[in-house]
């Protein structure tokens, strides 16, 4: 990328010619030529789009990278890239600088990793990761120096101006598994968990730890041997607990910061996402400034903030975040393989010595094996789960080096080492061996131990909450037992963090809804509403038949026992509207339709046709000064979601309405109304607000009702006879709380084998059923406020929707007190 | 207690694998809690500070007192239970090492199993119905606040869904799925994966539960 750095400081000399008010110039000139004036980002441009282009060219060839692994292609391609750069030069221009490498490429993947990082099982796993990153990559540090010093010694490799300090320098360098091609070789050969765990766990953090044992054995380098006595050696070694632990710690408190940032950033949600990132640099830069380990700082920043901020922040924001967070990291992989393949192409750094680099790399390999074992052999000691042997060869197979040893080789100082090149080469040769041959290898050699891989179980809640009563189960037993052990420790944290950290860290609205099972079971919920509406896009239609097979039976039997069941509410309403709640009595829902397979299709085309028409009726009109308005703050403005929703809501009631009344001869049905009524009395003093307010309303009531109507045809049909089981876990639409904001009906949406009990039960509580708000659901009622507010909307919304107002105010029905939840909104989206 | 305790040696090591030192600090920890008696009631238990900030306490100390966990065919509860049957509650949870063979871990797999349905199924017939379930479910979601008992009904009901369509994909338009059994309580745990129950064990003390019940059972 912007290994043009090189060359950009006589760009900007000449940049600065060129923009300057040219004194010499003879006439106007219409266009000129202006390449230094853009050389710099020019470059940097082009190279992204190149590295961009490379990586889809290598995906695009399936068969390939299921064999060679992604980044040594990359690499690959950087070769050939790196030639032609070559041929046309003659010296190589671009090559990976450490300073674009720490400063530019390196924060985001971290920072990714971090963010990225799964919480549980990198805490769980703490202890074997931290043995693993230090004492694993000091090990290999001074076995790797001192046997390559030995080695010199006793005359393997010729004649070397390379000291014994200098060895353990470029040992340290050695030292350290990348976590860039550790994922990159290990996210394609999905190991388990565990194992994973374990592996990228240790090469995240022995990152920081080899940057430290650098600088340490690079200060001892530029003190010269002379003057090292035992205090700097401790010295030496009390900055590296400082840097390590140091940086860890900043990062804990920018991810803090950035915690306690998203709580406060409701009204400016268009650039939230930013905080994220420039404060997790920031933590970078802070450390780096500190001279604590920047790496191990900007992890710790994304592991702590990754919790709060996904459940301060909106929906959205959440999700640029991550997407944002992917394509950096995934552009700067792609940048550093690339480049890691160029830097390679330059005659300048190629200095060979056989004995230096194949025993470099014999050593590497025998090392990290014996490293492996040996901790691992101290670690299934106290490990409750032992890492089985096929993991340890595994694990020690993994240590694959790449560009942060190369970025520190180049960062040599060739004052002091005069075998610099020597060692870049052979870094470079490792890098090579390690992330080719050992990519390439890893995959049939996981086959052929057959190394557990990691299983793709789909997500149902039942283990969820086995899991949880699982976990419980463990806690209190160990409680009984009397021992403090590892789930007591944690169900102590999670105490803590769920009393202290969450109350500062986290928005009030959102503290609550932060069960886990709750969030599979918001996850499944989602699901199922969205394969619910692809299914009915799928279908070409806007009716949602979730089913081919299942026929839809709206039976008006079902309003029936609705109206017997619920005398509660009807009570209510007759305090309440007096009169009116007599037709309330009627068969409520009136959703009667019958739709069969048969029939249906035939009906399509008029429905189609009624579609048509309505949509062109009741669409918004007269609002075009809306739609081309651009707002740098607000990302939505052109199509106001509000308006898209209700067109959508209406669509669907009208459809409905229209449609039923042709097949079936029927009036034009009631909008059931799925709220308590008791509470919402006062807020609306006169009945003509009352009638105004309801219309802002009648969108979500409408949409509702379509809802309802799904979720009534799949009940009725259960309540008529027996539903039958034939959709897959997880996919269930029949997963009873599909649909959020339930209504009074809900309890008839009670699977059959219970529908007695339920219908006593359920039915006598409407109010508290119509309350069943799940807890997600406060950050989108904000979206939902304008409703209210918005007084054009209102006007010609009620001009379109007069017949429906008309409707409804029959029926006299107060607002419900919140405008309903979030599946709207998304399904809004969808249409 | 010197007679009993060397038999239970004895009994532990063949039977549970649990091995003498593991055992001396069970012995310990129960002569602790019922204040050196001979046997431990619901109160003993029920007094364990660091057991009131459990959702499912009742649940599991019910267990404790529940024949079914005892290895013998017997149904119904004891009053008090002595040190061998509190072994053998905790034999339950013992962990895998490293010669553990495979059909082992499935055997253990399934008792651990077994114990988390016996503790669901609180009427003893063989099946979880829905409302023993819901009732699980509410008493474990009972401690986190936001979730209303509504909820946790839906979730409850969406897990037994999720079951039915499972094990009995086919129903027939009058099949009434009653209820949870033990096999189709295995079959949909079984690709459940304790994530994150690799932990360490501490390295201080002995731990009898070690956590990794995980890999082999969850």
């Amino acid at each position: 990328v912007v290994a043009v750095c090189n060359i950009s400081s006589q760009n900007r000399t000449r940049m600065g010619l060129n923009t300057g008010h040219g004194s010499s110039i003879k006439e106007v000139p219409i266009v000129t030529f202006k390449w230094h004036h853009v050389e710099t980002p020019y470059l940097i441009a082009l190279w992204i789009l190149v590295a961009g282009l490379a990586k889809m060219v290598i995906e695009a060839n399936h068969h390939v990278t299921n064999v060679i692994p992604e980044s040594a292609l990359l690499i690959c391609f950087g070769f050939i890239l790196g030639g032609m750069v070559w041929g046309a030069d003659k010296v190589q221009t671009f090559t990976l600088t450490p300073t674009v490498f720490f400063f530019y490429l390196l924060p985001q993947i971290i920072l990714d990793a971090g963010y990225f990082m799964p919480n549980k099982l990198f805490f769980g796993n703490m202890g074997a990761i931290l043995i693993y990153a230090i004492i694993g990559t000091c090990w290999n540090a001074a076995s790797l120096g001192l046997s390559l010093w030995g080695c010199h010694k006793g005359g393997a490799m010729g004649d070397l101006d390379i000291g014994l300090l200098q060895y353990l320098l470029f040992g340290s360098l050695m030292a350290a598994v990348d976590p860039v091609a550790v994922i990159a070789v290990f996210e394609q050969v999905h190991v388990n968990e565990v194992l994973f765990i374990l592996v990228f766990g240790e090469s995240l953090l022995n990152d920081g730890v080899t940057v430290v044992l650098f600088n340490v054995f690079d200060a001892f380098v530029s003190l010269g041997g002379s003057q090292i006595d035992a205090v700097e050696i401790i010295k030496g070694i009390i900055s590296f607990f400082v840097v390590a632990f140091g940086g860890s710690l900043l990062g804990f408190v920018f991810g803090l910061l950035v915690s306690l940032l998203t709580r406060c950033t409701k009204n400016i949600q268009i650039i939230e996402p930013g905080f994220i990132f420039v404060l997790g640099y920031l933590a970078y830069l802070t450390a780096e400034m500190l001279s604590l380990s920047a790496i191990l700082s900007i992890v710790f920043c994304g592991v702590c903030c990754q919790k709060y901020i996904n459940a301060n922040m909106d929906e959205k924001s959440v999700s640029t975040v991550r997407y944002t967070m992917k394509v950096l990291a995934n552009g700067s992989e792609t940048m550093i393989f690339v480049f890691l393949g160029i830097s390679a192409i330059d005659k300048t750094i190629w200095v060979w010595n056989t004995g230096f680099i194949l025993l470099t790399l014999l050593f590497i390999m025998v090392y990290r094996f014996i490293g492996v074992f040996f901790l691992t052999w101290i670690l299934n000691r106290y490990r409750l789960v032992p890492i089985g042997f096929i993991d340890q060869v595994i694990m020690s197979y993994g240590g694959l080096r790449g560009a942060v040893a190369y970025g520190l080789a180049v960062m040599l100082d060739e004052n002091k080492i005069k075998e610099k090149n020597l060692m870049i080469s052979t870094t470079l040769i490792v890098v090579y061996f390690t992330v080719i041959f050992q990519g390439i290898t890893m995959k049939p050699l996981v086959t052929w131990l057959k190394v557990k891989r990691a299983a793709v179980t789909e997500l149902t809640l039942i283990e969820k909450v086995q899991n949880k009563v699982f976990d419980h189960v463990l806690v209190a037993i160990e409680d009984i037992s009397g021992q403090i052990g590892h789930n007591y420790m944690r169900d102590k944290w999670n105490y803590f963090e769920e009393k202290w950290m969450s109350w500062a860290l986290m928005k009030p609205s959102v503290r609550k809804s932060r069960d886990h099972v709750f969030s599979v079971f918001h996850q499944l919920n989602l699901k199922d509403a969205m394969s619910y509406v692809a299914e009915g896009e799928r279908r070409g239609s806007l009716e949602f038949i979730r089913n081919e097979s299942a026929f839809i039976d709206f039976k008006k039997k079902f309003g029936d026992e609705f109206s017997e069941a619920m005398p509660d509410i009807m009570a209510n309403m007759s305090d309440d509207h007096g009169a009116a709640s007599d037709r309330r009595r009627d068969p409520v829902p009136s959703v009667s339709l019958e739709m069969h397979e048969q029939t249906m299709k035939g009906m399509r085309e008029t429905e189609d046709i009624n579609t048509h028409h309505l949509l062109q009726q009741h669409l918004y009109k007269g609002r075009k000064q809306h739609r081309h308005r651009y707002s740098r703050s607000h990302f939505d403005v052109n199509k106001d979601e509000n308006e898209v929703q209700e067109i959508f809501q209406r669509t669907m009631r009208s459809r409905l309405e229209s449609f039923k009344s042709a097949k079936m001869g029927v009036a034009p049905p009631k909008t059931i109304s799925k709220y308590s009524k008791k509470d919402q009395q006062q807020k609306m003093p006169n009945g003509k607000s009352l009638d105004r307010s309801k219309s802002y309303y009648s969108g979500d009531e409408d949409f509702e009702f379509s809802e309802g109507d799904s979720a009534s045809g799949y009940d009725a049909s259960g309540s008529t006879f027996p539903m039958r089981v034939t959709y897959r876990a997880g996919a269930g639409i029949e997963n009873p709380a599909f649909m959020p904001d339930m209504d009074p009906m809900t309890p008839i949406q009670i699977p059959p084998w219970l529908m007695e009990a339920e219908l006593d039960s359920g039915m006598v509580a409407p109010s508290q059923r119509a309350q069943v708000r799940l807890p997600w659901t406060p950050s989108n009622l904000r979206r939902l406020a304008p409703f209210r507010a918005s007084a054009q909307s209102n006007d010609s919304f009620m001009l379109a929707d007069a017949p429906a107002t008309q409707q409804r105010d029959d029926e006299e029905l107060p607002p419900p007190p919140s405008p309903p939840p979030p599946p709207s909104n998304r399904d809004g989206g969808y249409m | 207690m010197g007679v009993s305790l060397s038999l239970i040696h004895i009994v532990g090591i063949c039977f549970f694998s649990v091995s003498v030192e593991q055992i001396k600090n069970l012995h310990k920890r129960f002569e602790q809690l019922s204040g050196n008696e001979e046997t431990i009631s619901r109160e003993n238990l029920e007094n364990i500070p660091a057991l009131a900030n459990n959702p499912i306490r009742r649940q599991i100390i019910g267990a404790f007192f529940d024949k079914r966990n005892q290895h013998q065919n017997e149904v119904g509860s004891f009053e008090e239970i002595g040190f061998e049957q509190f072994l053998m509650v905790m034999s339950h949870f013992r962990p895998p090492t490293l010669k553990t063979t495979e059909e082992e871990r499935e055997t253990m797999r399934k008792e651990k199993l077994r114990f988390l349905f016996n503790m669901h199924d609180t009427d003893n017939d063989g099946t979880i119905t829905l409302e023993e379930y819901r009732k699980a479910v509410e008493e474990l979601l009972s401690k986190s606040g936001a979730i209303g008992q509504e909820a946790a009904k839906a979730i409850a009901d969406a897990a037994m869904l999720e079951v039915a369509s499972t094990n009995v994909p086919h129903m027939a338009p009058d099949d009434f799925y009653e209820g949870i059994t033990f096999e189709h309580f295995e079959q949909i745990l079984k690709g459940l994966k304790k994530e994150s129950r690799l932990g360490d064990q501490p390295l201080e003390g002995v731990v009898l539960v070690k956590e990794c019940l995980c890999c082999c059972c969850f």
